[in-house]
């Protein structure tokens, strides 16, 4: 165990002295100072387990030290000594967040008491701070593969917007991993040690979803035995997500409008208000400008929400994401499965960056658990890919050599990042008519 | 055998069971245990106010009738002890230096208005003795319950423990008499 330290400001030398030597035999590394300002250049040295301040001190004087102190370090435990005993100091000292408060003389009981209570509320908080990290640790999210350029600049909106208490619509087709960075954002947010609480709201009836959401009371309707607590009680401190916003009911939607507007409602059957204070992240694959235009979903409640919008990109316009994140799937399932990881033969691996994932990355994700349990050797070839060659690959509306040359050297590009020099040594060919196919094809890197 | 330890009994403080002390210390230390009848002027360290001897000042003054230079001197007061800061102490000495002090004022059963027990306050002292002598000897506060170096504030607690140093504590005594 390291050696505890402790700081004594007092201006009457036999005080630190007889401290000192006191805390010494305790087993303290004790250093003293005999006014403010020198405790302010030993404090700024490093920081002190415990600081023992006298109150009445020539120039600066113990309350204000305190303050300085705080400005310092804020968690430094201060214990106040005075040989003037009132109740105002103690006070003013105790609101300054001294962690208790001694009058000179001190019983040796006292003094022993105070510095144990305050060592081990050190020790708690340190405790807790160590166990915060750990449950931090252990509820990260699924790691988000981001190697291509449109990932990145998603990864730099969650971070951006993660921090604030902002309310985020995440928007992209099916399977391109809304949820995933739902979670990270509240994983980032000062939210994260509350609950995020999930729920999709396309898949549950209307019906349910209102007892869902907002929980119920006993004998609200029939079924309802008990008092169940609805997922925006249950998000308090935390986040609600709700996917599939825009498949709500117009019903769903005034009561949703209701309780973003005040974090108040009542459960059903119930008379009682319930706060909530939660932070709301919804995602939708949804058109949502279409459907306020149709009058399907609520314009003010439309811009309620979409106060950040997170556009995840599909699969096929972040081909450099293809392959590292069918390694990490590979990975991933070979853990589960209790089976060697299988590396992909360089044909399963064209294949893959030639399909056009209609399914996103939840459809490559099947691919490769699949390809994983009928996988037999070492390395996973196109037949243990479930992606049909007549796919959507290979139907292109175009069926021009040029169209297919185009869009191949678009994949490759993408797939590096748009490095000419390496895409070219892909493809076969030199640089000059990777350029010359670039500038005749229109495309962008 | 390490250098020897003074066991000074200060100013005519001579109680009945003094050598008996003397015996119970040579068990358990490796040193020699010399006994020391001494009588100096106390009055410079009594604070009028207080009604008590400045423990640092008395200490100091002790330390000037070490008998020999590389042995330690414990003295031995029927005097109520304070530093500035604290209301009393039992005892106190210089953390791995040669000389410690330990009043028996508060250790005497009288003091908590019990009847007068002579055994018990031997047994009291000689903990006290043995507790200061080990930060003389570099020792700090032990986390052993029955250890003699485990901090006592209050009488109950010099009770608690034992008159003998736990193994750890007792290994590092040992290795400084060799």
């Amino acid at each position: 165990m390291n050696q505890r330290k402790i700081l004594i400001v007092d201006d009457e030398l036999s005080v630190r002295k007889s401290l000192e030597e006191w805390f010494r035999e305790d087993g303290f590394q004790v250093e003293t100072a005999e006014d403010g300002e020198a405790a302010l250049k030993k404090l700024a040295a490093g920081p002190f387990d415990i600081m023992v301040i006298d109150l009445k001190m020539p120039g600066m004087d113990g309350i204000t030290l305190q303050k300085r102190v705080r400005e310092i370090d804020r968690d430094a435990t201060i214990v106040i000594l005075t040989a003037y005993a009132s109740v105002e100091t103690a006070v003013e000292a105790l609101k300054q967040g001294a962690f208790d408060y001694l009058t000179k003389p001190v019983d040796p009981d006292d003094l022993s008491h105070v510095v144990r209570n305050a060592l081990r509320q050190k020790e708690l908080a340190e405790e807790n701070l160590r166990l915060k990290e750990k449950v931090s640790e252990l509820s990260l999210p699924t790691p988000i593969i981001a190697e291509s350029p449109k990932m990145h600049h998603v990864l730099d909106l969650l971070r951006t917007v993660a921090e604030t208490d902002s309310t985020v619509v995440i928007r992209g087709e099916s399977g391109t991993g809304k949820e995933l960075i739902a979670r990270a954002i509240h994983a980032q947010s000062r939210r994260r040690y509350f609950p995020i609480v999930a729920v999709n709201c396309g898949s549950i009836p209307e019906t349910l979803l209102e007892s869902e959401l907002f929980g119920h009371e006993k004998g609200a309707f029939t079924g309802a035995q008990y008092r169940r607590k609805g997922k925006i009680e249950l998000a308090h401190g935390g986040t609600l997500f709700l996917d599939e916003i825009g498949d709500i009911s117009p019903k769903m939607q005034i009561d949703l409008l209701r309780v973003l507007e005040t974090k108040r409602f009542t459960r059903l059957g119930g008379d009682q208000e319930v706060t909530s204070d939660f932070r709301l992240v919804c995602a939708t694959n949804k058109d949502l400008e279409k459907l306020v235009e149709e009058k399907a979903f609520r314009e003010d409640l439309y811009y309620r929400i979409n106060v950040f919008t997170i556009q995840l990109p599909p699969l096929r316009e972040r081909a450099g994401d293809i392959l590292p994140l069918a390694r990490h799937f590979v990975q991933k399932y070979a853990r589960a499965m209790a089976k060697p990881a299988m590396e992909f033969s360089p044909e399963a691996e064209a294949l893959m960056l030639a399909y056009r994932w209609p399914g996103n990355v939840r459809e490559l994700e099947n691919a490769v658990e699949r390809a994983m349990v009928i996988g037999k050797g070492p390395a996973i070839r196109p037949a243990d890919l479930p992606l049909a060659v007549d796919g959507p690959a290979s139907n292109p509306k175009d069926l021009s050599l040029e169209a297919l040359e185009k869009q191949h050297i678009e994949r490759v590009l993408a797939q590096h990042g748009g490095n000419v020099t390496r895409s070219a040594q892909v493809l076969g060919i030199d640089r000059a008519t990777l350029y010359h196919k670039i500038k005749r094809y229109g495309i962008r890197r | 055998m390490g250098p020897p330890v003074f066991v000074a009994f200060l100013n005519g403080y001579t109680p009945l069971w003094a050598d008996q002390a003397i015996g119970r210390l040579g068990a358990i230390l490796p040193y020699p245990i010399r006994r020391m009848d001494l009588c100096f002027d106390l009055r410079p360290y009594y604070a009028p106010e207080r009604r008590q001897h400045h423990a640092t000042l008395l200490l100091a003054a002790l330390l000037r009738h070490l008998p020999e230079p590389r042995g330690k001197i414990v003295g031995v007061t029927s005097e109520d002890l304070f530093i500035p800061v604290l209301t009393f102490v039992f005892g106190q000495s210089q953390l791995d230096g040669p000389a410690a002090i330990v009043s028996t004022y508060r250790l005497h059963n009288e003091f908590y208005g019990l009847p007068a027990d002579e055994g018990l306050l031997r047994t009291r002292t000689v903990k006290e003795v043995l507790h200061e002598l080990g930060h003389a000897f570099g020792l700090v506060h032990c986390r052993d319950q029955l250890c003699v170096m485990r901090p006592s504030t209050y009488v109950e607690e010099v009770d608690l423990k034992d008159a003998a140093f736990c193994a750890a504590c007792h290994a590092v005594i040992a290795a400084r008499s060799s």
